[in-house]
């Protein structure tokens, strides 16, 4: 029996998960939750998304063995390449489920919440392709930092509106997106990014993101005839990591998510309530929310998806930490010695196998290179400016 | 048995008028004086906010007043001990987020509020299937919780949202966060008439009623208001004397009104 859960009615995983939103949205997730077990046991449907996922995303994505930083490090290192999926990470596997699937519910708009902009992008993408309007909510800190992406929605025909509650951030976007839901949910479905949310979101998400897991399998097990010893995937929201892990949950491998140190749900949280989900969150002694402090836009979120919650609480899934030093540092190592600049979400995952490869000697370790730095890199540029 | 929240409505609807519910922000700087006016301007009874810092159901003007209030060091804590010491003699509902809740526990949070002689409570992100727990709690300590009902429910839902409902029904009305319209919306008559269908408890129609005109035209079919935004608003504007001024003009408009 596989340790992978598929929720019930009551959309939990283990304690965690379940369906915390205004009464308002109730009827829309139970018509949500209906419609994608309908289509995902439709044939047509699944090779509808199979055929956009080849043609237009350009899967499968490859993986690639890091041959320099392997000898560097003492370890063998392969990178799951979704960074080479159209609009540049794995977002679009999702997004593209999304919006086929608010397209077979008769819905003529998308909101979607975006940290780092990936997902804003993938929506804005997908929209365009499918004809659908698109709003995307973003914090005004990350229109700052990351307004290229802001750029691209644009151009892309979506509208973008800056978000100035609370942090400024991912959390308040997502807060402002179930607010325009709650509004318009008779013509709008919600686009939400990660493996987070009211049920059916997590697993719905992370059923989007399985093909990851299920190609880096095969790919693996083709290159090394078996499992690696190691999966590790950064951790925001945790989809790619969700995706991944799939592949891996039921065979030895470990699975490490890593969090920022300023955005640790899991080490520095307590089980809580927020987004519509009941998952581990970092808060206050009262529940207040707090305040998740990351150089990464897209990992800068108190909480993570209800299964991750499961898989550390099981013991299943570990999720360590590293501080934006570390990432800095991985950022350019990545860069230097297998010229591909990874994601600053995913310089995290690096950035924990760098420090931990002295305790990883001789082991096969296959991290989810989830998206690329592009994006990152006018960020990048200041900070190491100001470091000089 | 009938909680103090349903009797002093049943009072006003028994005797032909219509129940009136401002909100206040707790922990708003002058929050208690704001209270005390609802109090002496004929609300039937009133709904504390306890500020959230991640308000979902909440629209600009309640987002902003407990930003300030929670900046100005407001806790669920601080506005229970201020509401226990409060002398006004109509019941008291609380307004908070699930996570205020859970994150104490939910038979300690349902006693402090009875400590705090708090009669009611209303968890805007707790629909009907997650609240099971937490309404045993309440129910053990004597809390009324008012459940929700939305117009986007289904005809099969309402009956088993007013079933679990205590205090009264809490009828949603619009499509949308709370705050101030310029018209009354249409699915707030059309929603507490079919809530009315299922149920013999007190139903008011709540968000996006902003003035004394939407008040009477929400309660010819409801059995009253409750009023957030419009009070608060005015509260930030013009502190509890603006509060106080509105409120009497909601209650005078209610009882000019022959229904």
């Amino acid at each position: 029996m596989s340790i992978m859960v598929t929720p019930g009615s009551d959309g939990r995983f283990g304690e965690f998960g379940g369906r915390f939103v205004p009464e308002t949205l109730v009827p829309a997730c139970q018509e949500l939750e209906a419609a994608f077990a309908d289509a995902w046991s439709d044939p047509m449907f699944r090779s509808d998304l199979d055929q956009l996922l080849h043609e237009y995303a350009g899967r499968p994505s490859g993986i690639t063995e890091c041959h320099n930083l392997s000898r560097k490090l003492g370890i063998r290192l392969i990178l799951k390449r979704e960074d080479l999926n159209h609009t540049g990470s794995h977002k679009i596997n999702n997004v593209l489920g999304q919006v086929l699937l608010a397209k077979r519910m008769g819905k003529k708009r998308i909101v979607a919440e975006t940290g780092a902009g990936q997902h804003g992008v993938a929506s804005a993408t997908a929209a365009a392709l499918l004809g659908l309007s698109c709003k995307v909510y973003m914090g005004e800190v990350d229109v700052s930092r990351q307004e290229l992406n802001v750029f691209r929605m644009r151009l892309l025909g979506s509208e973008v509106e800056a978000v100035t509650s609370g942090s400024r951030t991912l959390k308040d976007a997502v807060n402002e997106a179930m607010r325009d839901w709650v509004a318009s949910v008779e013509t709008t479905h919600y686009c939400l990014g990660s493996v987070m949310g009211p049920h059916p979101y997590p697993y719905m998400v992370r059923q989007f993101h399985r093909v990851i897991g299920t190609e880096a399998f095969e790919q693996t097990n083709e290159l090394l005839g078996t499992t690696p010893d190691y999966v590790v995937a950064c951790v925001g929201g945790g989809s790619n990591a969700m995706g991944i892990f799939s592949g891996f949950i039921d065979t030895p491998a470990q699975l490490i998510g890593v969090e920022p140190a300023g955005g640790a749900a899991v080490t520095r949280g307590q089980p809580g309530v927020v987004h519509g989900m009941k998952s581990y969150l970092m808060q206050d002694e009262y529940g207040q929310v707090a305040e998740a402090h990351s150089i990464s836009a897209g990992l800068d979120y108190p909480g993570v998806g209800p299964e991750h919650s499961y898989l550390a609480s099981i013991g299943r899934a570990h999720y360590p930490t590293v501080t934006d030093d570390e990432v800095i540092e991985a950022f350019q190592l990545m860069s230097r010695e297998e010229g591909i600049i990874p994601a600053l979400e995913c310089a995290h995952a690096m950035a924990w196998i760098s420090r931990e490869a002295k305790n990883m000697q001789g082991k096969t370790v296959l991290m989810n290179l989830s998206g690329r730095g592009d994006k990152d890199v006018g960020q990048m540029m200041s900070i190491l400016d100001g470091l000089k | 048995m009938t909680g103090k929240i349903e009797s002093a409505l049943r009072r006003t609807i028994d005797a032909g008028g219509k129940g009136l519910v401002p909100y206040i922000t707790g922990g708003y700087p002058g929050w208690v004086d704001s209270v005390r006016a609802c109090a002496a301007n004929g609300a039937d009874a009133i709904e504390i906010g306890i500020p959230f810092s991640d308000p979902v159901m909440d629209g600009p003007i309640i987002q902003q007043s407990s930003q300030v209030a929670l900046n100005a060091g407001a806790t669920p804590i601080s506005i229970l001990q201020e509401i226990r010491t409060l002398d006004v003699d109509i019941p008291i509902a609380v307004m908070c987020y699930y996570n205020t809740v859970f994150h104490a526990g939910h038979e300690r949070f349902a006693e402090s509020l009875a400590a705090a002689g708090v009669s009611g409570a209303i968890i805007p992100d707790l629909p009907l299937e997650e609240a099971g727990d937490w309404c045993i709690a309440a129910d053990a300590a004597g809390i009324e919780t008012i459940m929700l009902a939305a117009p986007t429910a289904p005809d099969a839902r309402l009956p088993l949202v007013v079933a679990r409902a205590r205090g009264f029904v809490y009828s949603v009305g619009l499509l949308g966060v709370t705050g101030e319209r310029s018209e009354l919306s249409s699915t707030a008559t059309t929603l507490a008439a079919r809530v009315k269908k299922v149920t013999d408890k007190p139903v008011l129609v709540g968000v996006g009623v902003s003035n004394a005109e939407q008040a009477v035209e929400a309660s010819r079919v409801s059995d009253g208001v409750i009023m957030g935004a419009a009070v608060v608003r005015r509260m930030i504007e013009g502190g509890s004397e603006a509060v106080g001024d509105f409120v009497s003009g909601v209650r005078k408009a209610l009882d000019a009104a022959t229904w």
